[in-house]
């Protein structure tokens, strides 16, 4: 129990600090020994549990279902192959349902972005001092294994998608068309000297609803995954109250746990519908 | 809780899982779910197809099964026509054949009794002859009396 020989706060602090290898303006390239050092790397710092983790969940389910495509039959299907498609129905089902234009590359994104967000969620539900314990003893001091409370993860996602947006509206609509949408709606005018002042508007109100598009994207998965997590790190604090408080931490954590693996399926699948309405909107012709 | 280049290695690695699912993933298992889905389709439309063509044949079948049977009917009924001509046939050749052997029999009777009066009437003539020449001998001479029992036997 990491708790023990740590205050509260410290205990928390040490939780939520990744394993930091970065470029330390005194003592030049290392892994950060705190937290304070970690802030003091800057941008020129890389969170290792963060990307090893992500990773490695995202070639875990890639390979599964690399595996399931290449002996996939139209046969009957098995094990394997049943569960993948079932994903791959599902999905598909949400693009046909969300995504009116002809686009090969959203299904597998969404596909992506599920698959990945989920396992990267799920990671969530492992105790939080488990891994972090684990690694210790080989002499790792910081590990943080949910790399979606990482905000990091989700600032990259929503940005990938937020790229694809803008990609694709350019593509589908012309630069002018963009331009356009940005700024001829929702005020429209004829009026020469008006013209300017409505542009203006124009563009300040669609420029906060495209910019809000990724930012509420990373900030709603970051923020229910981090609180999720946190929630756990304070009933963690419980098991160094006693056998009592212990014991009801223990049916907290499972409680907790529970309700849990709802949100951690319900925020893969807000994201994965998002990107699949934001692209649609991105390939959508307005009049 | 810092933003860093963390977020361009996560940013990267998003683009390399994303590019990998639509070039090895998502395809085959796609394309293998459309051609099972067309697969059931085809088989469906057989089965309906295969019921259809079951229930056309079992009509057929009740068709020519009738057909049989009215076959059948007619060849009976003609059997028994014919049989019943055979028997009437017959019959009229019976009858025919004992009227035939009946005249037949009656011509013969015929040609026996005229045959038997004959010799019978030849047979008095010689009894007559015999006993009128028994009396006469007693009476007459031959030679006297020969006119007359010429003309009596002449008359028989």
């Amino acid at each position: 129990m990491a708790g023990t020989e740590l205050t509260s706060a410290e205990y928390i602090k040490h939780h939520l600090t990744n394993l930091t290898f970065g470029n330390h303006p005194e003592h030049g390239w290392m892994l950060a020994h705190s937290a304070q050092e970690a802030t003091e790397m800057g941008f020129w710092a890389i969170h290792v549990d963060t990307v090893l983790w992500s990773i490695g969940l995202a070639t875990f389910f890639s390979f599964y279902f690399l595996k399931a495509a290449q002996k996939a039959t139209a046969g009957v299907p098995t094990g394997l192959q049943n569960f993948v498609e079932l994903l791959v129905d599902f999905v598909n089902d949400s693009v046909r349902g969300s995504f009116s234009g002809r686009n090969d590359l959203v299904a597998p994104l969404a596909l992506t972005i599920f698959c990945w967000v989920f396992l990267m969620n799920l990671m969530d539900l492992v105790p939080v001092d488990l891994v972090p314990w684990l690694f210790s003893l080989a002499g790792v001091h910081y590990m943080k294994i949910v790399p979606t409370t990482d905000p990091n993860t989700t600032f990259a996602l929503a940005l990938g998608v937020f790229a694809l947006i803008i990609f694709y509206s350019i593509r589908i609509k012309g630069v002018g068309g963009f331009v356009g949408e940005l700024t001829g709606m929702p005020f429209q005018t004829d009026n020469m000297l008006l013209k300017p002042f409505t542009t203006l508007v124009n563009l300040v109100l669609e420029g906060v609803n495209l910019l809000a598009k990724p930012i509420s994207l990373s900030l709603r998965l970051f923020g229910n995954m981090y609180a999720g997590e946190m929630i756990f790190i304070l009933i963690a604090l419980m098991y160094g109250g006693g056998w009592l408080i212990g014991i009801f931490g223990g049916a907290l954590q499972f409680v907790w746990a529970v309700f849990h693996i709802l949100v951690i399926t319900l925020q893969a699948f807000i994201f994965m519908t998002l990107t699949i309405v934001y692209l649609d909107m991105a390939h959508a012709e307005h009049h | 809780m810092n933003i860093n280049l963390t977020l361009i290695a996560q940013l990267v690695s998003f683009a390399v899982f994303v590019w990998f699912t639509m070039k090895f993933v998502w395809p085959p298992l796609v394309r293998a779910m459309d051609e099972r889905k067309a697969k059931i389709a085809d088989g469906l439309a057989a089965a309906e197809r295969g019921a259809h063509e079951q229930e056309l044949a079992q009509e057929r079948a009740k068709k020519v099964l009738l057909e049989a049977k009215q076959q059948a009917a007619e060849i009976k009924a003609n059997a028994e026509k014919q049989a019943v001509m055979i028997v009437e046939e017959a019959k009229g050749k019976a009858q025919e054949e004992g009227a035939r052997q009946l005249a037949a029999a009656k011509a013969e009777i015929e040609q026996e009794s005229n045959k038997a009066r004959e010799q019978l009437r030849s047979k008095v003539a010689e009894l007559a002859l015999a006993g009128a020449e028994k009396i006469l001998r007693k009476e007459i001479d031959a030679d006297a009396h020969k006119d007359i029992v010429e003309a009596v036997a002449n008359q028989i």
